[in-house]
Formats: structure tokens, sequence, C-alpha cells
């Protein structure tokens, strides 16, 4: 485990000095442990992870194995207890290195869905006609256009997991941190948008960190499969997604993606058991 | 559309005999209500049972309205409910009118409806000349005034009006307590060093009575009298119920706003001007509601104990010359600047958080 003297500096412009080259973000040798009233809680034990530019990572684990902590602590909205996490900035300095989209519909319910989509650039003093014309731009693209003046509360929970989004990707940072984005949403409407993310994630390419507790989207997402364990969380194994791009549906009932997923599970399953055992 | 054409025919018979169960019932509830109170009546008990003759009555009411409403058709209902709302309050004025005029209740203690109207009138058109007052300030003369002494003239007609004082003691009072109120509020929601200092204190001040702390206002004024510790008073009262309102606005803002807010880029005041501020918004609209009703309680209050104009002290006054029409009038005024101060509210909140709409 790193020195003490290192909990919780987020040393984000600096390349760790062991990284691959090359590497978007470095994750090195993480941990996060809670100090409770009851003694101290490991939410995350050692947890090591490259990610390339470009490249779509998916992290699978039961709950409580704290892969949402691990994001927020990339994103920087969580102390690191031990380790370093680097993310490397692109040529344009004023880009933002990171832009998450939350679990819960966090998009601002006093904010119009145009204002919401432009948020992040009003935040960087991006002036008001050409931010709102980068927000029509991106509510176009998913077919919102003509919600822009709409509140929150008008529109239904897929176009505001959409505004979600596309708040996130109009700000155009280094890499996009997503966690569980999906998850609240009905099992159409999560198909629907899932097919729809691949679609803009392949136009744009960013650099992803996609955590979620569904297999089926992992696999169908992501570049890369991380798969945690339960609480203390821990790296178990990882899988590499060979499914050809671009993914549709279809790719959901091929043979390969069945396997993928049934390899995937037999170990999550004994996981999934384990949280629960640990929970009673 | 569509489901409605394609529903067998049989359902608009069982509609029809539906009403006719109703309209059945109703008669039967009616003709119990009138033969309970005739009977009563006749026998010469109704007078000593009378509570329970009105209780019987407003539960055979209560039924027919119940009957009623079932049959009132959908788009219609809102006529329906409205109509009870205002219909029911109406029914009271009424019967009180009546149970005054026919004896029935003592118009010295109660005076009916008419009455207090009338004495209502009285005191907006009369000018009492001894203290130099009238209730709203005589509005019919501002032209005569203002050809005799210009500006001046029109405002010392409006410094007579007693609804003026106490309006304009409450407007002071209400912002000079919920401006700083809610600025410490956001405060005391963000840092929790200010909040883990001032948390206890407050909690004490907010369960005094806020009258109670009036004696001691006036100790800080060389006048006593004047206007100053009516509105502090009030102001103390608002800032007080302000601050610890904001503080749980803020403090209840999801967690999830404020991460985001962060994460997009946010310093300290874009925080506090786009995420913190309309997040706490309903919670200090609620506040404000809360602060208002106590601003008049408090205003009116102090008006009884020592002010020689405002609504509290005609109020008042007339209860020390004995003439109760005037009393119950002085409180309907003071309902009335309740009702138009809380649309006022309502009117700003609209304005203020226009996604709730």
């Amino acid at each position: 485990m790193a020195p003490r003297d290192s909990a919780g500096n987020l040393e984000m412009n600096h390349t760790a000095p062991n990284s691959q080259p090359g590497a978007k973000i470095s994750a090195r040798n993480v941990s996060k442990i809670y100090d409770t009233a009851d003694g101290s809680i490991v939410a995350l034990d050692d947890f090591s992870l490259d990610v390339q530019e470009g490249e779509f990572v998916c992290i699978v684990g039961p709950s409580g194995c704290g892969k949402s902590t691990f994001l927020r602590m990339l994103a920087g909205l969580e102390d690191i207890s031990f380790g370093s996490i680097d993310i490397r900035p692109g040529e344009d300095p004023a880009k933002p290195l990171n832009s998450v989209v939350f679990q819960e519909y966090a998009i601002f319910p006093w904010k119009t869905v145009i204002e919401n989509v432009a948020f992040g650039l009003q935040m960087r003093g991006v002036n008001e006609a050409t931010r709102h014309e980068i927000a029509r731009m991106w509510l176009d693209r998913v077919g919102l256009g003509k919600f822009a003046g709409y509140y929150p509360q008008q529109i239904s929970g897929g176009m505001k997991q959409r505004v979600s989004i596309i708040r996130a990707l109009a700000n155009d940072p280094e890499v996009l941190l997503m966690d569980e984005p999906l998850g609240a949403l009905d099992a159409q409407t999560r198909v629907v948008l899932q097919d729809e993310l691949m679609r803009i994630w392949e136009e744009t390419r960013k650099t992803v960190v996609y955590i979620t507790h569904s297999l089926d989207e992992a696999v169908f997402l992501g570049d890369r499969v991380i798969l945690m364990s339960a609480q203390p969380g821990r790296k178990l194994a990882t899988f590499n997604i060979d499914l050809p791009r671009p993914r549709t549906i279809d790719t959901m009932n091929t043979p390969r993606f069945a396997e993928y997923r049934a390899e995937i599970w037999a170990m999550l399953s004994r996981e999934v058991t384990r949280a629960m055992e640990q929970q009673q | 559309m569509k489901t409605l054409t394609a529903t067998p025919p049989a359902a608009a018979p069982s509609v029809t005999r539906n009403n006719e169960a109703d309209r059945k019932a109703i008669g039967l509830y009616l003709a119990m209500a009138i033969a309970l109170n005739l009977g009563l009546y006749a026998a010469g008990i109704w007078r000593p049972l009378a509570g329970f003759a009105i209780a019987a009555s407003f539960i055979l009411l209560v039924l027919i309205c119940e009957r009623a409403g079932r049959m009132v058709p959908a788009r219609s209902r809102k006529g329906y409910e409205r109509l009870l709302a205002f219909g029911f309050p109406a029914l009271v004025l009424a019967l009180w009118q009546v149970a005054g005029d026919i004896g029935l209740i003592n118009p010295t203690w109660f005076p009916q409806p008419s009455r207090i109207l009338g004495g209502l009138w009285d005191m907006i058109v009369r000018y009492d000349k001894f203290s130099g007052t009238s209730l709203i300030g005589r509005p019919w003369l501002i032209p005569e005034y203002f050809g005799k002494d210009g500006w001046h003239g029109v405002w010392a007609l409006l410094s007579e009006s007693h609804v003026l004082a106490t309006l304009s003691r409450v407007l002071c009072g209400f912002l000079l307590g919920a401006i700083p109120g809610i600025l410490l509020g956001v405060v005391m929601g963000v840092n929790q060093t200010v909040r883990l200092m001032l948390d206890t204190t407050l909690s004490a001040i907010y369960v005094l009575p806020k009258i109670a702390i009036f004696p001691i206002v006036m100790l800080m004024f060389a006048d006593p009298f004047g206007e100053g510790p009516k509105i502090l008073v009030v102001a103390l009262a608002v800032f007080i119920l302000m601050t610890i309102n904001t503080m749980a606005g803020v403090r209840g803002i999801d967690r999830v706003y404020l991460m985001a807010g962060r994460n997009y880029g946010a310093n300290g005041w874009q925080m506090m001007r786009h995420v913190i501020i309309p997040g706490a918004m309903p919670v200090i609209f609620a506040g404000l509601r809360i602060a208002l009703g106590t601003a008049m309680i408090v205003v009116i209050s102090v008006e009884f104990v020592r002010a020689k104009q405002g609504v509290g002290y005609i109020t008042f006054y007339y209860w020390e010359v004995l003439n109760p029409e005037k009393m119950y009038a002085g409180l309907l005024v003071v309902m009335m600047l309740g009702i138009f101060l809380t649309y006022l509210l309502q009117w700003l909140q609209r304005r203020a958080m226009p996604w709730t709409r």
C-alpha cells in the first residue's frame, strides 16, 4: 500500500512513474477506507486500472463492491485513501478532464433542458449564444430538439437520462465517467438508450469508464469488462470483449455474446452470493 | 377515445340505474333531515338538543353531498368541488344570519354577518377626529387633498390609515427579518462549523413565543411607543424562522446535485447561484409562508398591547368600548390582509420558481 501522505491527493496533472505509456487514465493501487465510529471499513482494496485513449471500459460487480466509489474518486468527488489516480490531459488545456453521468437523474430540476445541457459550458464561461448552439446540436442529435425549453419534471425518465448523458458530452471532457446511467430505467427504455449510447460513442470515440449492474449492458458496450469482488472491492478478472463494432441490438443475439455473458456470470454469481451472505 | 366506443352498450343502463339509486338516497336523507329538525322543533326540544340536531344535520348533509358528487360528470367535477368549498361556508354564514335574526343566538355577542358588514362599512367611511385615524385612509378624498396640499396632503391621508399602518409594519419587519435570515440560513446550511456554533441557540430561541421578547425590544429603543420596536419584533420572529428553514432547505438538497455542480466546474459563487439557492428554494418559500403567519400574529399582538394605530389596535379598542360588530369587522380586515399577503407571496413564488408550474 502507498504511504499515508498520498491520502486524499488527486494529482491529476502528473503522470505516475510506473503507469503504462499512453494510458489515458491510470489508477495505481487505489484504496478507500471509511473511518466510522465502529472502526474502519475497506470499501476498495488495492485497485489498479489503466484505460487507453478511446477505450470503453465497463466495471461490474455486486452491490457495495466500491465501484461507484471508485468512479467518484476518478471524478475527484471523493478523497483517495491510498494510491494515485491520473488522468492525462489533452492538447487543449481548457477542456475538462472528466464529466460524470450520475446514477439518478442528476439534471437540475430548476433549469430547462437546454440550460442543463449547456451547464458545464456555462460554468466555464462560454457565452450564451455559443453554448446554446452546442447544446441545441446535442439535443437534435438525441431527438430532444423540441423539448429544449421544457423543465425536467415535464419530460419522461428516459428523456431525462438522455439529457444527463448529453450534458456530459456537450461539456466535451477528456474522459466520460458513467455511474449506472441507465439503472433507473425500465427494461425497454434501457435497451433503446443502450443502442443510442453505442451509436453516439461510435461517432465520438470518447474514453469511457462505465459502471453497471447489468452484464448484458457491460458486454454489449465495453471493449473490456472488469469484474470486481464483493466488499472489500478488488479486481477479480478482466475480460476482453472481442465483438465486432459497430454493435447494434442484434449483437446481443449472437452466440459469442452469450458465451461472454455466461463466462462472466459464472464468476459474478459467486460474488453476488457472497455479497448477500455478508449483508445478513 | 377508442376504448370508449368499444365499451359494450350494457354499461350505459347500469350508469342510469346508479343515478336512480343516488337520487332516491338523496331524497331519503333530505326527508330525514327535515323530519328530524321539524320533529324536535314541534316537540319543543330543538333548542336544548341544538348541538345534537346540528351534528346530525351536518352528517346527513355530508351524505347528501357524497351521493350528489357521484352523479356529477367528470367534466363538471371542478365546478362541483368549488361549489362545496365556497357553498358550505356561505351556508354557515346564512344560517348564522337567520339564527341571529330569529333570536336563536344572542346578536349582542354573536352579531349577524349583515351587522358585521355594516360595522365594517361604518369603519371604512368614518374618520375618528379624536385619534386622527380611519380604517383605509379615505382614498376617495385623495383628489381633494392633492389639490390642496399636493403629495403632502396624500401622505397625510394615507398615514391616518389603520390598514396601511399594520401592512407597513408587517412588510418592513418581514423584509428586515427574511433577507438576513435567508443569508444566515444558507451559511449555516453550507458550513458545519457555523451550524454547530449557532444551532443550539437558534433552536432555543425558536421555541420562545416571539411576542415574549417585545418588552426587551422596547428597552432597546429611546421611544418604546414608536414604530422601531414593533418592526424589530416582527423582524426577529421572521429572522429566526427563516434561518432555521433555509438551513433545512440547504441541508436537504440532494447530494447528487452538489456533486454534479462541482464536477461540471462550478466555483463557490456559481454553486450558490445555480445549485444551492434554487435547490433550497422550495423549503425557503414554505418557510416564508409560515413566517408570514407568524408575522401577522406578532404584529397584531403588539398592536393590542402598544399602539395608537393599526388593525390590532382598533380590534382591541372596540372590545374596550364593547362594540362586537366592529371587533368582528377588525378580524375580517386581518383575515383579508393575510389573504392578500399570501397571494402576494404565491405570486412571488411562481416568478421565482418557474419550474414548479
